[in-house]
């Protein structure tokens, strides 16, 4: 037992915890936050390896932006936010499905790496410099798809922001006045959009 | 490497001190007079109306958490690739300059649609 | 295995004494921030400001701290207790937390060490900043969200929208400092600035001048990241009441107004750091006096960018939130993209051309940058005078009290002389600007 093997435990058992809480919260709010939790105790992980680098990204990407978007994403849509509780009646089935999930990764795991066994040295601490050659010398096209799948995601986000015009909620009729002119539907389905584009003058 | 991280929890603990004995002597010392009026919620001395349960947000603001997500990735590729680029040349800033001129073609086409307009 | 233990007490002290001094020093350069701050704005709006405590009235914020232990801490009966206790100890902690990396004065010699007056100089030390500033977003985030309340919910939304968008901003301006300077460490930063820059001899090398488009969105991003004025959107008193921390009152508001002000500090320090040297000064003297200077220069320059931010706030009106999310995705956003590609193409055609530039085609670039922007500025400068159409119909509603037209002679004559400025008598310092001191 070592100082080191105490602190991992310590932050084990936090993420762990976290992570049951995240599945068995009933706020959606609070099951955000402790994923959250989850995340910043794999980042706290991550530090442990002496993979400093990976831990900051693990906070900055992770816990600062997925979790901020999940969030975000509660703020949108009529899920319950407030502090009223919810339940599904799918329990069971998601119990059976997650055991499952657990042991056959356990037994997947254990059969794949259950007998190495690695140096227990001081751990390896590798630097960024490292890590860019890795990645801008060795895998360079992984890293160029990674360009095509963010381009995907802002594609996506093209068309959410196009799907709505003005306002979310409920969708104001705004009349265009020159609608009297010329009642082409196109103009009709353009103008709101138009219309509410305040901020753009 | 973690040895560079215990100031770091020693600056955590000092913070986290000075935070919990501000907050723990004023509990002490303030007085605690509750009425119905501090227990509501604050709305501008209006009978409060609004929840929060049913209120909801622009799809604007999930927008813009989505692209920070996107950009923020980016950011993280950008600086392990700002420290090599000096022994990768030409090579690491062509790689670079394909990987943030494919995601500036879609930022530019999402700005032109009017996708980051604010209204 | 026991040999980190080992290595981990020795560093003991000097990371306890660090760590301190890094607390004192930014808790005392917020309370003088404070001070100073309703010192300036209170000139700015002509009234005298706090002068009763102390010389100056210097010691007014540690009498207020003090009478806030003595306040009412109540809370509401709709919150969710223990996020809406956690939220404003979260925003402290995070606060003091990103300065870990930030050094505030050279190498010293105590308790038979020498050490940097840094707590932690990590090896990530750029990303650490980063990092803690997303962490600080839970802070608001969790405050208007466990108040359970419209007004805060709806602070807490906007105030993380606006601080995730210009956090993209500063990254990338961050990025075009790690290109330059090759390095995550901020001591490496530090030490780079010292060298010499060859623009003329004596020039120190700090990055404003290489990097000056990554600055300027830098600056313009930590405003928009502490939230203060005028980007102060989230606590938009006549919209929002006080944005997230509406429900907050007592200590538990005290520690909001303290991360508020000591981000202002704190983005000052970064952005010393990163781009005006940090410590780096002139050292000379006996060896306390050596110890003792850069932590001087460090705090002077500090200063000067704190000084910034509260004029800014006594000069600005508040920005429209519409306008601030697109000066944030269509101008800062697409502005440092670009930097970092061109400034990555401009050191590496540097590198591979040995020619009269000698490394120094960085700086000669910035420093034609900084001369255009100042040949630019008072071409695009408008006309204050000049009045909309709007503004006018206003103006002819209003009747007497019209405000100024260009072409009207008399209220020139009356405006002009006194104060030089056009459109002075159009934005009078209102309340708004003092909704500081209601709190205090």
């Amino acid at each position: 037992m070592t100082s080191l093997d105490i602190v991992f435990i310590l932050v084990a058992v936090v993420t762990g915890g976290a992570a049951v809480m995240t599945v068995t919260s009933r706020n959606l709010v609070h099951a955000a936050l402790f994923l959250g939790v989850t995340l910043a105790g794999i980042g706290a992980t991550f530090l442990l390896l002496a993979a400093d680098f990976v831990a900051m990204v693990q906070v900055v990407v992770y816990l600062g932006a997925i979790t901020v978007l999940f969030l975000f994403g509660l703020m949108l849509t009529r899920a319950p936010i407030g502090r009223e509780t919810l339940d599904s009646r799918n329990r069971p089935m998601a119990m059976v499905v997650s055991a499952a999930l657990f042991g056959i990764l356990v037994v997947l795991i254990v059969r794949a790496f259950g007998s190495n066994q690695f140096p227990a040295t001081e751990p390896i601490s590798s630097s960024v410099a490292d890590l860019g050659m890795a990645i801008f010398s060795t895998w360079v096209f992984p890293f160029e798809v990674v360009s095509m799948m963010l381009l995907a995601a802002l594609v996506g986000a093209v068309l959410l922001a196009r799907r709505q015009s003005g306002d979310s909620g409920t969708e104001t009729r705004v009349t265009p006045i020159r609608e009297a002119l010329d009642d082409s539907t196109e103009e009709l389905d353009r103008a709101p959009a138009e219309l509410g584009s305040g901020g753009e003058r | 490497m973690l040895a560079d991280y215990l100031p770091v929890l020693l600056l955590f603990v000092v913070a986290f001190g000075f935070v919990a004995a501000s907050l723990g002597v004023s509990a002490l010392v303030g007085p605690r007079r509750p009425n119905p009026s501090k227990l509501s919620a604050y709305e501008c001395g209006n009978e409060p109306l609004a929840q929060v349960k049913g209120t909801r947000f622009s799809v604007k603001f999930y927008l813009v958490a989505m692209m920070f997500l996107i950009f923020d990735i980016e950011t993280v590729f950008v600086y392990p690739w700002a420290i090599t680029t000096a022994d990768l040349g030409w090579f690491g800033f062509g790689q670079m300059a394909l990987f943030l001129g494919l995601l500036g073609v879609a930022f530019v086409y999402e700005i032109g649609r009017g996708g980051l307009t604010w209204d | 295995m026991e040999s980190t233990l080992v290595s981990w007490w020795s560093g003991f002290w000097p990371g306890l004494f660090t760590a301190l001094l890094t607390f004192l020093v930014f808790l005392l350069t917020t309370a003088l921030l404070i001070w100073a701050e309703r010192r300036i704005v209170g000139l700015m709006q002509d009234r005298l400001g706090p002068n009763r405590v102390g010389p100056l009235g210097v010691l007014q914020t540690l009498v207020d701290g003090a009478k806030m232990f003595f306040k009412e801490d109540f809370t509401p009966g709709m919150v969710e207790r223990v996020l809406f206790t956690v939220a404003p100890m979260l925003a402290v902690v995070v606060s003091l937390m990103t300065v870990a990396v930030i050094p505030v004065g050279g190498e010293v010699t105590m308790f038979g060490q020498t050490f940097t007056l840094v707590t932690a100089d990590l090896a990530v030390g750029v990303l650490w900043l980063l990092a803690m500033g997303s962490l600080h977003v839970y802070a608001v985030f969790l405050a208007g969200w466990s108040s359970q309340s419209p007004y805060p919910l709806m602070g807490a939304v906007r105030a993380t929208a606006q601080m995730i968008s210009y956090e993209i901003a500063q990254g990338l301006a961050v990025a075009a400092v790690i290109l330059y300077t090759g390095s995550l460490r901020v001591s490496d930063i530090v030490a780079f600035q010292a060298t010499d820059s060859g623009l003329f001899p004596g020039a120190p090398n700090w990055l404003f001048l290489p990097l000056f488009p990554a600055f300027a969105v830098f600056v313009v991003g930590m405003v928009a990241e502490t939230q203060r004025p005028p980007f102060d959107l989230a606590e938009a008193e006549e919209e929002l009441v006080a944005g997230f921390h509406t429900e907050y009152s007592g200590m538990r508001f005290g520690m909001f107004m303290l991360s508020e002000f000591m981000g202002v500090v704190i983005q000052s320090a970064i952005v010393v750091t990163l781009f005006f040297g940090g410590p780096n000064g002139p050292v000379f003297g006996p060896g306390w006096l050596q110890g003792l200077l850069p932590v001087v220069w460090f705090l002077a320059k500090t200063s000067v960018f704190i000084v910034f931010f509260v004029l800014l706030r006594g000069a600005e009106p508040r920005m429209r939130y519409d306008k601030l999310m697109n000066l944030g995705w269509k101008i800062m956003i697409p502005v440092a993209l670009v930097w970092v590609v061109v400034q990555a193409a401009i050191l590496e055609v540097d590198r591979q051309w040995d020619g009269w530039t000698d490394g120094r085609m960085p700086a000669l670039v910035g420093l034609g940058i900084v001369l255009l922007a100042l040949a630019v500025t008072p071409m695009l400068r408008r006309d204050p005078t000049e009045r909309t159409e709007a503004a006018r119909s206003v103006a002819r509603d209003l009747g007497p009290r019209r405000l100024p037209e260009k072409d009207d002679p008399a209220v020139q004559a009356d405006t002009t002389p006194d104060t030089g400025r056009g459109d002075a008598p159009h934005t009078p310092p209102g309340p708004e600007h003092d909704h500081e001191e209601v709190g205090v």
